[in-house]
């Protein structure tokens, strides 16, 4: 029986120490049920051992892990209702493709046709009925990441760990898994928690991101949340690219702030955010998208001059980088929405160039 | 002379290095053995050397083969050596698996360290470490007194002893085969089980499986190959051993190696030794055709 | 999973007190000053004193590192050639029946080992007049022939690792194939060959049957005289020869393996560093 103010899946204030490193710093998070939900972060930011954690691999040093309202310190491993996708899969490779799924319904009480049934469901699921002979090093990388898959789901988890699902899979066949894993589980309805570095991977997954570093939740969000509106200026670098200045609050009107940026050598007008006060020192941070190029000054709103130092063309897009008067490097992409050779660009190199950007684009943060 | 350098360097270097080493083998190895293999078909004669290609049985005499096959002396070595190499394959198998599982367990410094200790025996003499059992085996050691007073506190009085006659018994050969051979068994073992993926064991684990399941369902057949290797490398040896058995085995019950150099030396039967030796040699194809498939893959190498 | 393996443990404590109870209590029998072997009589050195006076085993301990040092070194040389054959010439005429030789003599008893040789070394007496006595010459070859192929195979194992495409580089750089052999290939496989030649030494020094088969009157090895003197029993003496062995592996051994493998724990963090150093 479930609670209804109870979250599916609650982190209190866990924390786990390897002798003097301290991993994982009071964290803290709720997770519903049915939901996509990414610990996204650099390497040693400490989202595999909290995921390791809810696996029943370590024990938290403090807090605790409540699944569907059971406390689950001191569960072993082995009879928690959470299996994993390991990030090397770790398929046994002594076994068949069909024996690897079946694996885990072993130490269930079912009859033999019930296991054979659901072996051949998820087979089905993970669309591997032609490879279930097969041993693990005659399939594919891909076929590998579904037979993980497969094998977890066998059994019904309430929650299944995912770490970095995608990492082992090459480029394109990464963009293919991602729409699969959505709508497997879309049809299972399992909870599902994924581990990544990887933030586009994070961003098309997810319905909600716990961005983390050195142990600690930095901002938990829907993934427009935390690219448009990231609370640090750590969220704001590690999600996507940011130009990023420090500046100082001059006043406010109509709910916009001015804020002097000496790196712009210009006043700019950005959208308010409430506790800034007239005086306090911030930082101006704006996506290289939310900046328009144009070769003629645009006719208000927040604008500065620049020369084109250097210039990326990515087929869709380019990426300028534009020296300031003042030396600071700003990134701006452009759209090459024309067709054309080398005419398709907005601007070339050593051109003098204008940037704008509107109020409600630039993001000030306090951290 | 730029002729010659050339000729060297494109084919004369190859040639020499495969040609040294492959021309020693064949002189001394392969050559010696086909002596023998012709040996166990000539006829034992009292000249010397002792053996001719004439006589009654021109060239081929196949007699040696079928004494060999018939009587009950050669029968009883084989089934000797195969049984003890046998035993004490298994209880190098029993005693070394835990010990190899155990190794990959301990931290990384331990590990090296008792790894060392693994292999230090090698270095000591073969020999002496026959010869340390031969003194602890005996009936005045404190060791077989140890084990005496022990058995007499077990059982009831009348089963008394004096000392346990260990000396000059199958249990003597097996127990200082399992002394000498262990690390055989070890050092395969460990190096298939470190092989393995400990996240096979968590993956495992995850899905529901026990600490022993897990052993069970995925390091047990794993390390198959480990056991195989090792087991073979504990056999093949351990079977042919003719110093162990001389120096504490059973006199009346010889094992196969003891029996060829018996034939060879005391009785100077040399084409009977040969053919023994050729009938080990026959029966000891297929233990090392599973010890060469199997060894490459415990330790990883293909 | 942070439980201690308690079972794995036990057993290891057991198999290591297995290993070394008997060789303790070898050393310290070497001290017993009473005649009788297994009974303790008190503390004494008089054994190492009679040993060190013992001209027979001086000799017996001449021969065998005389033999030893003599066939380590050309059988690491033969050895290694095979070794680096079996790695780098993958297709060769008779490749099949070159490895099968490299192979054969690990897994032969050394009673055939032995006897093979024997009969060998007197039919060849008796064609062509050589070897003439058995003794110093014969049991060499034999240890040539029967250590080689443990050289082979730790250098082969070696060779596989170590990176072909260095060996290219020097060959593309204009070295020609016996350059890239002395300026590339074995300094990079010189660890390699160091094993290899201690463990062909041991080998020999060890060997008792191959030993006890291709002697001639006169060539007493000291494994051989060990052996004829162990056939009639404990004696004290050979506890004391067994102790001062232990102490020479333990002197010469341990630290050597000890030096080994800090030097290769050095070259892991000096690559290491360099990687990231390099970042």
């Amino acid at each position: 029986m479930q609670d209804a103010a109870e979250p599916f899946l609650r982190i209190e204030g866990v924390s786990k120490t390897f002798g003097s490193f301290q991993a994982v710093r009071n964290v803290s998070l709720s997770v519903g049920k049915g939901e996509i939900f990414s610990l996204l972060g650099g390497s040693g930011c400490g989202k595999t051992t909290l995921l390791r954690m809810l696996a029943g691999f370590e024990e938290p040093s403090a807090g605790r892990i409540f699944l569907d309202g059971r406390d689950m310190a001191g569960v072993p491993a082995w009879e928690r209702p959470v299996h994993m996708m390991f990030q090397s899969y770790a398929i046994f490779p002594h076994m068949s493709v069909e024996k690897n799924i079946a694996y885990g319904l072993k130490h269930e009480a079912l009859t033999k046709a019930e296991k054979a049934d659901r072996t051949r469901e998820m087979l089905e699921l993970v669309q591997l009925v032609p490879f279930a002979a097969r041993k693990p090093h005659q399939i594919s990388g891909g076929q590998r990441q579904r037979v993980a898959l497969a094998r977890a789901l066998a059994r019904q988890p309430k929650l299944l760990l995912l770490d970095e699902p995608l990492a082992a899979l090459d480029k394109k066949l990464r963009e293919q898994t991602q729409f699969e894993l959505m709508s497997i589980q879309a049809r299972t309805g399992v909870t599902f928690i994924v581990v990544t570095h990887d933030q586009e991977e994070a961003m098309t997954l997810s319905d909600r991101i716990a961005v983390m570093d050195k142990g600690e939740v930095k901002q938990i969000g829907s993934p427009t949340e935390i690219y448009e509106f990231p609370a640090s200026r750590f969220v704001a670098d590690f999600i996507g690219s940011i130009n990023a200045f420090d500046a100082a609050v001059l006043g406010v009107e109509a709910g916009l702030l001015r804020l002097s940026v000496p790196a712009l050598g210009t006043e700019v007008l950005a959208r308010g955010q409430s506790g800034v006060a007239e005086g306090s020192k911030v930082t101006l941070a704006i996506r290289p998208e939310k900046l328009r190029l144009s070769m003629e000054k645009p006719a208000d709103g927040n604008a500065v001059q620049g020369k084109v130092r250097d210039l990326a063309y990515f087929g869709k897009d380019s990426l300028y980088r534009i020296a300031l008067p003042s030396g600071v490097l700003v990134q701006a992409h452009a759209v090459n929405a024309r067709r054309g050779d080398e005419g398709a660009r907005v601007a070339d190199w050593d051109d003098e160039v204008w940037l704008a950007f509107d109020a409600t684009s630039a993001i000030v943060l306090v951290e | 002379m730029g002729r010659i350098s050339q000729w060297f360097d494109r084919r004369g270097f190859a040639a020499m290095l495969i040609g040294l080493p492959y021309l020693w083998l064949l002189a001394l190895f392969l050559l010696p053995f086909l002596i023998v293999v012709a040996m166990s078909l000539a006829t034992k004669t009292p000249t010397a050397p002792p053996f001719s290609f004439g006589g009654d049985h021109p060239w081929v005499n196949g007699q040696a083969y079928v004494r060999v096959l018939t009587d009950g002396l050669y029968l009883r070595a084989f089934l000797t050596s195969v049984g003890n190499a046998g035993v004490a394959m298994m209880l190098c198998l029993l005693l070394g698996y835990p010990m190899a599982l155990g190794l990959t367990r301990v931290s990384k410094s331990w590990r090296n360290i008792l790894l060392m200790l693994v292999i230090l025996p090698f270095w000591t003499s073969f020999l002496l470490r026959v010869y340390a059992w031969m003194g602890l085996m005996g009936k005045n050691s404190w060791f077989n007194g140890l084990l005496t007073d022990g058995w007499n506190l077990l059982v009831p009085m009348d089963w008394a002893v004096k000392s346990i006659p260990m000396m000059n018994s199958n249990f003597a050969v097996v127990l200082v085969m399992v002394y000498t051979y262990l690390p055989f068994m070890i050092l395969p073992l460990y190096a298939s089980l470190e092989r393995l993926d400990p996240v096979l064991d968590e993956a495992a684990m995850d899905l529901g499986s026990r600490p022993w399941q897990v052993f069970r369902d995925v390091t047990l057949p794993q390390s198959v190959p480990g056991i195989i290797a090792g087991g073979m490398l504990v056999f093949i040896p351990a079977a042919g051993e003719l110093v162990i058995p001389s120096l504490v085995g059973d006199a009346s019950s010889p094992m196969i190696g003891r029996l060829i150099s018996d034939e060879f030396s005391s009785a100077r039967d040399w084409p009977m030794a040969s053919a023994v030796a050729v009938v080990l040699l026959v029966l000891m194809v297929g233990p090392t055709m599973l010890y060469s498939h199997y060894q490459a893959r415990a330790e990883g190498t293909k | 999973m942070n439980r201690r393996p308690v079972f794995l443990i036990t057993v290891l404590c057991f198999g290591f007190a297995f290993f070394y109870i008997p060789i303790l209590s070898m050393i310290v029998y070497s001290f017993n000053a009473s005649r009788l072997a297994t009974v303790w009589g008190g503390f004494s050195t008089k054994w190492y004193v009679s040993l060190f006076s013992n001209k027979q085993v001086i000799a017996a301990l001449l021969l065998s590192l005389k033999i030893a040092v003599v066939s380590a070194t050309f059988a690491t040389i033969l050895g290694t050639m095979a070794g680096i054959v079996l790695a780098r010439f993958t297709r060769f005429r008779g490749r099949l029946l070159f490895s099968g030789l490299v192979t054969a003599p690990l897994v032969m008893p050394e009673v055939i080992t032995g006897i093979s040789s024997l009969i060998f070394f007197i039919m060849m007496a008796d064609w062509i007049g050589w070897p003439g006595a058995r003794g110093f010459t014969t049991i060499t070859l034999a240890h040539i022939t029967f250590s080689m192929v443990f050289v082979t195979t730790i250098i082969q194992a070696r060779m596989v690792q170590s990176d072909r495409a260095i060996e290219e580089a020097a060959m593309d750089l204009g070295s020609r194939p016996w350059q890239v052999m002395l300026d590339v290939t074995l300094p990079t496989i010189f660890p390699a060959i160091l094993s290899g030649w201690l463990l062909a030494f041991t080998i020999s020094l060890d060997d008792v049957v191959i030993t006890s088969f291709t002697t001639g009157p006169g060539s007493t090895t000291l494994p051989l005289l060990i052996w004829s003197k162990v056939k009639l029993g404990v004696t004290p003496d050979i506890n004391a020869l067994a102790t001062l062995m232990v102490l020479v592996v333990g002197l010469g051994v341990v630290p050597a393996g000890v030096l080994m493998m800090r030097s290769e724990k050095r070259r892991l963090a000096d690559s290491r560093l360099a990687y990231r150093t390099n970042d």
